[in-house]
């Protein structure tokens, strides 16, 4: 004991810097490539989506430029997570995760019970959500929920560069495969993010992102600064609103979020994916199981339309949950 | 078929159309992804086509209804997201279809495309037409599933259907060499039991052969063919791309741009046909250039949709949607 307390002080170094989300990603798959060799990275066209910086840090044993071929490259990736490797597939655009979906969905989330637990497969599949940018509706998806409904994966959304870095080195270590959505609106949206190269934030954690007692709002992935404003709007107008992000929708982080209902009674849910079987309404059915008793209004969706995303600006822009949609459900289960 | 004097004016003039509208696209702010320096193998291609018959285009696509006859202004008010473009706003730059001259559809799902002309080619053949299907594709979409898959439909059954491939040498960043076992994508062909055709892309006329005596194949019932069509795109793969590590250099681009024009190629080979002189061709650009901007002034003067209409052609039978 005596000598624990004689030990010489030691000088903490900065341990967090200001990192946008896009660079969050780039360093996160860094770290762990220089970690564990095992870890390697394809993709199409790596260099162009945000991948230079490991491009010009690995060779082609680690980084490899792939044909677009999605599904068998994905496939391939999966026989190589089976034996001995840890891949990180960029997918890129999360509309193409459609065309790797058989082999995630019937391949790697199945494997391991259908055979018996014989083996693992340590993955990561990566896809980013360009959306709001006129880009039509072949590019635009946030394919996130169709994902929740195949057993077997993890699914992660982060909102914030810290969460996207530690989320991301979670899902590199973690032995079963693990699909994070990315979103291309968040990328130069800097915060304060631990240069720890072993700082993780556990996959099936909710975050607090504002405290409040008056109203949950859950919100899912890129949601949240919008999200975040609007409560400030309705503190003006008297009304505390607690912002909780799940952070990740498989598994789903039921305490804290069946918490927070309890605190407050109310609950909106804020999803940017299409309202019938959005992530919303997974977890509007959990709440309405197990947290009914704690509803004193009905829970309230907030998601995109059940509409293609259209390419023209002036119908584009009217189809994803705004500020004043969240205000306007909070003030409907006044 | 050989070509008479007004084909090839035609011919000429829709070159002209695609390279023209182009140019017009760059000032405009609209991200796209243009064709220019692929007008030979595009107009080549259409113009072995019939109206009645079917192609499908890719992301890279403003060409290919262009080449198929398309009036140009609801296609420059699709491209502005104007209530009047050819998709009412719906589709923009990937997304040209006019299915009024046999455009089934363009797919920016890269290699979407080959099997939906293999099904009008499966179609035209059920219902007992003389109609073909050609499938425009790039190099780099010849690495999905989809190519073999579908090449191998069409061989089985005989279905009336082109493969085209317009090889400009990348997908985005990537080169054909370095993501093609076999670089020659027309020799894949082999494998599927069905002729594989190698053709000069810039050279307009060498194309219009090569697809013309495919087109009769697919007609008679003889069954598919697989076109590959050397050419080089001039511009960036799009607007907006930030490529950090240069993949192509410099020399390469300008060595196509100054020796490798497909519409300086053709004008050299028509003004070689006695019947066929400069003013002819001059009068084609002055008009062409007049109609593209009407285009761009029909798609600024143009209104956006209406945001109530925003689930219009979601159904054909609309259905009920939450208010
Ligand atoms: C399924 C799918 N994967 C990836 C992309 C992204 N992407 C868009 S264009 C392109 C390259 C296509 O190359 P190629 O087929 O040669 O056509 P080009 O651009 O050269 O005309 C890629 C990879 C996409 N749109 N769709
Ligand atoms: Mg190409």
């Amino acid at each position: 004991m005596l000598d624990t307390i004689n030990e010489p002080l030691i000088i903490a170094e900065p341990t967090s810097t200001q990192l946008s989300y896009m660079d969050a990603i780039v360093q996160a798959q860094k770290e762990e490539m220089l970690r564990d060799e095992r870890v390697v990275m394809i993709g199409e066209d790596v260099s162009i989506y945000g991948g230079t910086e490991l491009v010009r840090s690995f060779d082609e044993n680690r980084v490899r430029n792939m044909p677009i071929s999605e599904n068998s490259f994905t496939g391939m990736a999966i026989g190589a997570a089976m034996t001995g490797l840890r891949p990180i597939v960029d997918l890129t655009i999360a509309s193409f995760t459609y065309l790797a979906a058989d082999q995630i969905i019937n391949q790697a989330s199945k494997l391991r019970y259908m055979t018996g637990g014989q083996i693992q497969v340590p993955i990561v599949f990566r896809a980013g959500m360009y959306y709001k940018i006129g880009n039509a509706a072949q590019h635009s998806d946030r394919p996130y929920p169709f994902f929740m409904s195949a057993p077997g994966l993890k699914i992660i959304v982060p909102s914030t560069a810290a969460d996207m870095k530690g989320l991301l080195k979670s899902a590199v270590r973690d032995d079963d495969p693990v699909m994070i959505f990315e979103d291309c609106n968040l990328w130069a949206k800097k915060d304060l993010v631990s240069t720890d190269p072993d700082f993780l934030i556990p996959i099936g954690c909710a975050d607090i992102k504002r405290p409040g007692s008056d109203v949950t709002i859950i919100s899912i992935g890129a949601c949240l600064p919008m999200v975040l404003a609007a409560a400030k709007t309705l503190q003006k107008q008297g009304i505390s609103a607690e912002v909780v992000d799940p952070r990740t929708l498989v598994p789903l982080d039921k305490e804290v979020l069946i918490r927070s209902v309890a605190k407050t009674g109310r609950l909106v849910i804020v999803d940017n994916a299409h309202r019938t079987n959005s992530a919303a309404s997974e977890i509007a059915a959990v709440i309405a199981e197990e947290a009914f008793e704690s509803l004193r209004k009905p829970i309230q969706r907030v998601t995109t339309a059940d509409v293609h995303i259209p390419f023209s600006p002036v119908l584009e822009k009217i189809v994803y949950p705004t500020a004043a949609d969240v205000i306007g459900a909070v003030n409907k289960i006044q | 078929m050989s070509l008479r004097k007004s084909d090839h004016l035609e011919m000429y003039r829709r070159m002209q159309r695609i390279r023209i509208f182009e140019e017009a696209v760059k000032t405009l702010p609209v991200e796209g992804h243009l064709s220019i320096g692929q007008e030979g193998a595009i107009v080549g291609a259409c113009m072995a086509l019939r109206d009645d018959d079917y192609i499908t285009g890719t992301h890279r696509s403003h060409g290919h209804p262009i080449g198929k006859g398309a009036t140009l202004a609801p296609l420059m008010a699709e491209l502005l997201g104007k209530v009047t473009g050819i998709c009412r706003g719906r589709g923009g730059s990937m997304h040209l279809a006019d299915f009024s001259v046999g455009v089934v559809g363009e797919s920016a799902i890269v290699g979407g495309g080959i099997p939906l002309a293999t099904g009008a080619g499966f179609s035209a053949q059920v219902r007992g037409t003389d109609q073909v299907s050609l499938c425009f594709f790039g190099d780099g979409a010849s690495n999905q599933g989809t190519f073999s898959e579908s090449m191998n439909l069409a061989a089985v059954w005989n279905l009336p259907v082109i493969f085209f491939c317009e090889n400009n040498g990348y997908a985005i960043s990537t080169s054909v060499g370095k993501s093609h076992g076999q670089p020659d994508i027309a020799k894949r062909a082999d494998g599927y039991g069905i002729p594989g055709v190698i053709v000069d892309g810039q050279d307009a006329l060498s194309v219009y052969k090569a697809s013309n005596e495919a087109v009769i194949r697919a007609r008679n019932g003889d069954g598919p063919t697989l076109i590959e069509a050397k050419t080089y795109r001039f511009e960036e793969h799009c607007d907006n791309l930030n490529i950090l590590i240069p993949y192509r250099s410099q020399e390469e681009i300008d060595h196509h741009v100054t020796n490798r024009d497909p519409l300086v190629i053709y004008q050299a080979a028509l003004l070689a046909m006695p019947e066929i002189n400069e003013k002819d061709l001059d009068s084609i650009t002055a008009e062409v250039v007049t109609e593209v901007q009407a285009a761009v002034e029909f798609a600024q003067q143009s209104a956006y949709p209406d945001p109530a209409d925003l689930y219009q052609h979601m159904y054909s039978t609309p259905i009920h949607y939450p208010a």
